[in-house]
């Protein structure tokens, strides 16, 4: 049973990182861009920790996981800030249609 | 089981690699560095994969250390001092 | 069944050696370093691929985090007009041959050798394991790598912290530090992240310290998370006390070696044999080791990040708010 949501999850955030890496490629702009690689990859992440999250064999394990992905979720929220705002203030041209 | 999670860090593994696109052509250095925050995030997610498929918490570990430090390198970037822009005036081009 | 193991083992490979030489053969700098930085994240996954934790923890956290932030700033320094390699065309004839002449001799001979070792890949050796094991409860330790390193080779280690040492000698002799940031006002988000972070890095830094003893980790890991932990506090804005740059410092930075050399003189001095610890101290000799070396570690990488040497102190003016000593 915990084996089949393991897959699930595992299978479900796999479009999650592939977006992610599309969106960074295919993204006319630098902003853009930026809401590709901090949201889509940190969702994919997510999904991965809560997948292993049903294997783990103790609290201790369930701790680093969660630990490690709110560590990852809060580093790319202010690196996002960071870059933009720096961007802003360098005066990169927003992308017009 | 650990066969499958090996499967799934091989995708994660070859979606760094085309993110290495970007880092090539991104026509600003602030795209460059937006790539290596994708790389830091996917690496962490292929680590978990493979401490799972070899029950190793010391991978775990490893982990835990890049989603450390992969916004240090990024805030480095951020604050860094540039001596082209230190030097010219106020409003001329972002010569990233 | 398709094994995905020995094609993720491939793919990592090609990319190593597409990165390493994209990053060597392009001529913008910039484009290295975040090159640079993602190798040394990739070459993290190949030694975990390759059974070997510790050096991966070691790797992510200086090819990920320190080095990224050391060769930013310095790259900060240099002008534009050195931030784009001039190509040099190869003038003579000689000059245009050599490179050819060399890879169409050097490649197939080493591939030749290379094939021609392949006979010996089918025995599995494996090199010193059983005999470290064997001696692993006499080491002091639970870990066969802290045994190797701190114990059985720990003359190696404790060149290695001279050889850092040397190393910050030489950083300090060639520039004096100049401040590394922006004096523009901070961010509230970075100034809060980097006060997130801190006391998580040095708790972190000391699990790593503390379960070198059973488990991969160890001093030089430690003391380069609590460096990393340093920069960020930097980067939040902090700076140390003016009286820090002086004896302070410069006491941190050697401590590492100099208890080693007090550790060395002692066991000399008893045992006649110098790194030779006895039994029931052996655990105790370690861990004090390791102490130091994280913290000379870590205030020696940060150092290096600082680019210089500390101003001197007879300068009796009011440190602006982002220098690094």
């Amino acid at each position: 049973m915990t084996e089949l949501l393991t897959l699930l999850l595992l299978l479900a955030s796999l479009p999650f990182f592939l977006a992610g890496t599309l969106g960074l490629l295919r993204f006319p702009d630098l902003y853009c861009r930026l809401h590709a690689v901090t949201k889509a990859d940190n969702l994919g992440l997510g999904l991965v920790v809560m997948a292993l999250l049903f294997q783990a064999d103790s609290w201790r394990q369930i701790v680093h996981l969660l630990l490690t992905w709110l560590l990852v979720l809060v580093a790319g929220a202010t690196v996002a800030h960071l870059i933009a705002r720096k961007a802003r203030d360098d005066g990169h041209q927003y992308w017009r249609r | 089981m650990s066969t499958f999670y090996l499967g799934l860090a091989l995708i994660l593994l070859l979606t760094i690699s085309i993110g290495l696109v970007r880092v090539l052509r991104g026509p600003t250095a602030t795209d460059r560095m937006l790539a290596a925050q994708l790389f830091g995030t996917t690496a962490v997610a292929i680590l978990l994969l493979l401490g799972q498929a070899t029950d190793s918490p010391a991978i775990r570990d490893v982990a835990l250390i890049i989603a450390l430090l992969t916004a240090i390198a990024a805030m480095t970037f951020v604050r860094r001092i540039d001596i082209d822009k230190a030097t010219e005036t106020q409003g001329q081009n972002s010569h990233d | 069944m398709i094994h995905p193991g020995p094609i993720f083992d491939l793919i990592l490979m090609t990319t190593l050696i597409t990165l390493a030489w994209l990053l060597l053969a392009g001529k913008d700098l910039f484009r290295a370093v975040v090159l640079f930085i993602s190798f040394g994240l990739l070459t993290a996954l190949a030694w975990v691929r390759l059974g070997a934790p510790d050096v991966a923890l070691a790797e992510a956290a200086i090819g990920a985090g320190i080095t990224g932030a050391l060769l930013l700033v310095g790259l900060g320094k240099l002008g534009s007009a050195e931030r784009c390699r001039r190509t040099v065309r190869p003038a003579t004839a000689l000059q245009r041959l050599t490179p050819a002449v060399l890879i169409a001799v050097i490649i197939p001979s080493v591939a030749v050798i290379l094939l021609l070792e392949l006979r010996q890949l089918k025995t599995i050796s494996f090199g010193q394991q059983k005999l470290v094991l064997s001696l692993l409860d006499i080491s002091g330790t639970d870990h066969p790598v802290t045994a190797v390193l701190l114990n059985f080779r720990a003359w190696d280690t404790l060149l290695e912290k001279g050889v850092l040492l040397l190393a910050l000698t030489g950083i300090w002799s060639l520039d004096q530090a100049h401040p590394l940031f922006h004096q523009e006002p901070l961010s509230p988000v970075l100034k809060g992240l980097s006060q997130l972070y801190l006391p998580i890095l040095i708790i972190v830094s000391g699990a790593l310290l503390w379960q070198g003893s059973y488990a991969p980790g160890g001093a030089f890991q430690a003391g380069a998370l609590l460096s990393a932990g340093i920069l960020l506090a930097a980067l939040g804005g902090r700076s140390l006390p003016s009286y820090w740059p002086g004896l302070p410092l410069r006491l941190l930075a050697s401590c590492g070696l100099l208890v080693f050399l007090l550790v060395t003189a002692l066991t000399l001095l008893t045992n006649e044999l110098p790194l030779n610890y006895p039994q029931e101290l052996a655990a105790v000799l370690i861990l004090l080791i390791e102490i130091f070396a994280t913290v000379a570690i870590a205030v020696i990488l940060a150092a290096a990040v600082a680019g210089g040497h500390p101003a001197e102190r007879h300068k009796h003016h009011s440190p602006s708010p982002e220098k690094k000593p």
